[in-house]
């Protein structure tokens, strides 16, 4: 039967094509080349030295140093900006080193006309920094620089068109540098005070630089259209004396400027590259300073794919540097001065790659496609769970690590996450015995050990301090303690009793939890960010302030509904964190500074505690001037004391992250402060292509098995189909 | 024909206009302009100088939708809704609270997720008509009840479980494709094997079992029968009489997902890393990006209207009865 027959061939050849396609599918994987078929990573034909490394969760929003102010951006323009000063890759505690300047810079003091007067001298008004550019500071290659045979920049544009066939900044053929100049930072702090740039600090740096609140204002009149060059403008507290000084005049004595000095909203921004992004249409390609930034540091952007990756190679004009020759204790023994003198940077290339979720990520790191786990998060949490066994012995690396040779390096942030109690609260705000009692007693009760443990595998430090380790203020053993909370037993720290902190209740007026007037339990109100805690972190809280007879109720919102809680004093108990900008006691002593109470400053001020302490406010005060040394540390002891007494947090910890290494990484030192420290890293190509072929032998047997699947469920439903094609209306044999 | 494809996109008009009001209202009751900025400028040293200044940078300092400084038509047009939801009808999407441009943007993310959505979407439906049609063939027979058993156990797993078991044994295990990127210059398509591959598979339950509902009822048609006592084969019946008449059904399901297919996939695009318009989507609600989200529901919403449209036309198409009028 002709039908049948044709019916028979459509099947026949249908098995065929199902066998067929997985053998193109086989031969198509084939084709990658030999192993890694699952190598994610872009191959160069170059021999460049590649690091591979990740961006996670989102790409960085801005990459202008006027607007970045967050971590994962600071990864990206801490490689490619100098601002005037930096930290030492290596010492512990940090300290700085000038990175742009030739030399540390000069401090001149003076009186309220102007006149020189000594350091010591009450009458100082003023504080004026002589900074001098290091002579070999050169930018990066950038059309920006580009001239003509006439010496005018070759890329300026009158209309969108001309300029429209340049989509990205490697599309112009043309490219030039220059040095960088005094003006060029002048130029990036006026930037800051432009209201059209809207940067975060001008409001914070128009308290300390002279005349900048005056020169935003002034900026805020002048009608825009394009560039405006913010050279025709003068702020009073900027000077530029010749091509490589300039002065910087704030107002009193802030010994802290100098840390703010090696933040990369100092570092410098050729007036020139500024004008070549506001050509007409550049804006609207994404050609901007926020996507395409302009800097001397060792490296430049030179792909920009925020939703994929962001690749960085490095700036050939980046003057001669060298891999630290000292380090802290313990550096040399574990290998972090096996480069010491070398020049840096030691790779050629830097891929970050948009990893959004963990299991990704995770996979391509034990591939062996990633260099390290992580950058910016550690995502220690997951990463933990996935990287550590309970063995006979405690914790111990997974058998996958092990075998793979990956080192850890954890990282202890100069960060403090707490939550704070109100203190103008009627319940458990106020500066009486009884109130202090009372949350003392509360603190005794959350077991911060226990809570670390449970939800972040130990991965914190129990902060008895608002000072974390790593910065001058901070103290070890039975002197770092808070003896309000624990106890110095056989040389460790042991959390005082439950019995005791019932009596501390007692005394407070609540026997048992319960209110000695009215019989009414004892009811706290914490207000939680809803992303930040989970249902069995309620229960666990629940279950620790019920030993005491206390109940808990939890307001959960969304941040911005949280501030507006904190920036009317509207909350009882309040969870809070802060991540250092500079390592010094003073950045965190001032989240407890009396004036810097939202409802007395009316504005976004850190002590969200409302904390007014007259002693603790006048420790602050002499903190904030004093140099480091002896008195100042005395006065830091001072604050941090009070702090203790009047029990301001309820609990406190330092968080903890854990990045992986690969064994072809070197120089794995993590930095708390300073992103800036990919110039340090060096890899080992050669190993990790051996180990990435040795660990990514694909599994071929699915493959046929599969195909052998979809034949065994194909081929009965053929002979069953043919079958019944070829039955008869009768059964065989039926007359 | 052409007249009615005129009305009904005029009629898109005001469901535009009411989605964009919707979506601007929404978005505005749980967040205001200071809550943006708040959100945009970090949690450090925001001071309400920095809030106005962002406000009035990214075009956040109007009212909302009527300006009472302003006179004449200016009162109107002088607002928030006006300059930042009516503009998206002239197409001009403006910027992203980061500053980005969105219509270059979309434009260059619409591309990946084009890479991964037209292929899973296309062979997708291939292989659901395909099983569903042999299924159909052993109707009534053992291997009728177990297939549907397949599909409904297909079904009743989560789409995670697909995607996070896909990559854990394809990627991780086997180490046969990347488990996760992409790249437009590097052999796109061994970054698309393993999503097209779980989308399929995923699909294959929920689709061939609704497949095998409308080809079944039709199977009991009197055509059937008559082509049957013809002499014609199953294949030929099942795919020369059943499917063509099935069509209409199958039509309404899935022409109007074709113009959404740029609109890419939330969940694949974000665990397999591809750059496109889903994960962009996702990244804004996530960072609180008004200008995106607003966009984004706005193109959403134009495609599905010429969905509902091409739905319309390819019924023409499908049965050479119906007529739009």
């Amino acid at each position: 039967m002709p039908q049948n027959n044709r019916d028979y061939l459509t099947i026949k050849s249908t098995g065929t094509a199902v066998i067929a396609l997985l053998g193109m599918l086989a031969s198509l994987l084939t084709a990658c080349g030999g192993p890694p078929w699952n190598n994610p990573n872009p191959q160069y034909d170059d021999d460049l030295i590649t690091y591979q490394s990740i961006m996670s969760p989102l790409p960085p929003k801005h990459l202008d140093p006027a607007t970045s102010y967050a971590s994962d951006e600071s990864l990206f323009i801490q490689q490619i900006y100098e601002p005037p000063m930096d930290y030492h890759f290596l010492k512990r505690p940090y300290e700085l080193i000038p990175l742009a300047l030739e030399s540390f810079p000069q401090l001149t003091f003076l009186d309220a006309e102007g006149n020189e007067v000594a350091e010591e001298d009450e009458s100082v008004a003023f504080t004026r920094y002589t900074l001098r550019v290091r002579e070999d500071e050169r930018y990066q290659p950038h059309p920006a620089f580009a001239l003509d045979a006439a010496g005018e920049p070759l890329y300026l544009f009158d209309s969108a068109a001309e300029g429209e066939k340049y989509q990205q900044i490697p599309d112009f053929p043309e490219t030039g540098s220059r040095a960088v100049h005094a003006n060029d930072f002048v130029y990036a702090i006026k930037r800051l005070a432009d209201p059209d740039i809207a940067s975060p600090m001008l409001g914070f740096m128009a308290h300390y630089i002279v005349g900048m609140e005056e020169f935003s204002e002034e900026l805020g009149k002048v009608p825009r259209d394009g560039w405006l060059d913010l050279d025709d403008y003068s702020m009073a507290g900027l000077q530029v004396l010749d091509e490589r000084t300039f002065t910087i005049t704030i107002k009193n004595r802030y010994p802290q400027f100098m840390y703010w000095l090696a933040m990369t909203f100092f570092a410098p921004i050729a007036p020139e590259v500024d004008r070549f992004y506001h050509n007409p249409g550049f804006a609207e390609r994404n050609l901007t300073l926020d996507w395409w930034p302009v800097g001397a540091g060792p490296f430049m952007v030179v792909k920009n794919d925020p939703n994929s990756e962001i690749v960085l190679e490095r700036n050939p004009n980046f003057r001669p540097d060298f891999y630290p020759t000292e380090g802290a204790p313990g550096d040399l023994e574990a290998g972090l001065l096996d480069d010491a003198g070398k020049r840096i940077p030691f790779v050629d290339r830097a891929v970050y790659r948009l990893e959004k979720e963990v299991m990704p990520l995770w996979t391509k790191f034990l591939q062996g496609f990633y260099d390290r786990s992580g950058e910016s998060h550690g995502n220690t949490n997951r990463v933990y769970d996935q990287a550590f066994v309970v063995g006979p012995d405690g914790l111990e690396m997974s058998g996958e690590l092990k075998d793979h040779g990956i080192t850890m390096s954890p990282d202890v942030k100069p960060a403090i996450y707490y939550y704070g109690f109100n203190m103008r609260d009627p319940v458990v705000g106020g500066y009486t015995e009884d109130k202090r009692k009372l949350r003392q007693a509360l603190q005794i009760a959350f077991n911060t050990e226990e809570y670390l443990n449970i939800f972040y595998n130990g991965n914190g430090l129990p902060a008895n301090n608002p000072v974390p380790p790593g910065i001058p203020g901070f103290l070890e053993g039975e002197a770092g303690i808070n003896p309000y909370v624990y106890d110095w037993v056989d040389g460790e720290p042991v959390r005082k009793s439950l019995d005791y902190a019932r009596q501390l209740l007692a005394e407070a007026g609540y026997p048992n939890g319960r209110d000695a007037r009215t019989g009414e339990p004892l009811k706290i109100f914490i207000d939680v960010q809803s992303q930040a805690i989970s249902n069995t972190q309620m229960n666990w809280m629940d279950r620790i302030f019920d030993k005491l007879g206390v109940q808990v109720e939890y307001r959960p919102a969304d941040w911005n509904r949280t501030r507006e809680k904190l920036l009317t004093g509207n909350t009882q108990i309040y969870s809070h964190g802060w991540l250092a900008d500079y390592p010094d006691p003073e950045n965190f002593l001032f989240l407890l500074y009396g004036p810097e109470s939202p409802l007395l400053c009316n504005c976004d001020g850190a002590n969200n505690s409302n904390y007014a302490s007259e002693e603790f406010d006048q420790a602050f005060r002499k903190i904030r001037l004093l140099p480091p040394g002896p008195e100042r540390d005395e006065q830091v002891a001072l604050a941090v004391e009070q702090y203790r007494r009047d029990a301001v947090w309820l609990f406190a910890y330092n968080p903890k992250d854990v990045y992986l290494n690969n064994s072809w990484v070197h120089n794995n030192k993590r930095h708390g402060v300073s992103k800036g420290t990919l110039k340090y890293t060096r890899v080992d190509p050669d190993l990790r292509a051996r180990k990435q072929v040795e660990w990514n032998q694909p599994v071929t047997w699915p493959l046929y098995a599969g195909a052998g699947v979809l034949i065994a469920l194909i081929l009965p439903g053929v002979i069953a189909y043919r079958r019944r094609q070829k039955a008869t209306a009768r059964a065989a044999g039926e007359s | 024909m052409l007249a009615y494809i005129i009305r009904r996109l005029l009629y898109a008009i005001p469901i535009l206009i009411g989605v964009n009001l919707l979506t601007f209202t929404l978005f505005f009751v749980v967040n205001s302009p200071d809550d943006m900025a708040a959100s945009q400028l970090g949690a450090k040293y925001v001071t309400p100088e920095a809030i106005e200044n962002w406000k009035r940078k990214n075009g956040y300092d109007k009212p909302l939708f009527v300006n009472d400084d302003a006179s004449g038509i200016a009162s109107l047009t002088d607002t928030i809704f006006y300059t930042k939801s009516l503009k998206l009808f002239a197409f001009d999407f403006g910027r992203s609270e980061s500053g980005r441009d969105i219509t270059s943007d979309v434009s260059t993310r619409m591309w990946p997720s084009l890479a991964v959505a037209l292929p899973s979407f296309a062979i997708g439906i291939w292989v659901n008509i395909c099983v569903a049609l042999m299924v159909v063939m052993f109707r009534g027979t053992a291997l009728d009840r177990w297939a549907v058993f397949v599909f409904v156990s297909l079904m009743s797993i989560s789409y995670l479980f697909y995607i996070i078991g896909g990559q854990y044994l394809v990627a991780k295990q086997w180490m046969l494709v990347p488990i996760s990127g992409f790249d437009p210059d590097f052999k796109p398509w061994k970054f698309l094997l393993l999503p097209v591959l779980v989308s399929v598979i995923s699909g294959v339950g929920s689709g061939a079992r609704w497949y095998r509902t409308l080809f079944l009822e039709e199977a009991g048609q009197d055509y059937v029968r008559t082509a049957r006592a013809k002499g014609a084969s199953e294949i030929s019946i099942l795919f020369k009489h059943i499917l063509p008449n099935a069509m209409i059904p199958i039509l309404t399901g899935i022409v109007v997902l074709i113009p959404s297919l740029f609109m890419g996939s939330l969940l694949i695009e974000s665990f397999f890393g591809i750059p496109g318009l889903g994960s962009y989507m996702l990244d804004a609600i996530r960072s609180q990006d008004f200008a995106i989200v607003r966009t984004m529901v706005f193109i959403g919403s134009i495609l599905y209207i010429i969905g509902l449209i091409l739905t319309d036309i390819s019924y023409t198409w499908a049965d050479p009865r119906v007529r739009l009028n």
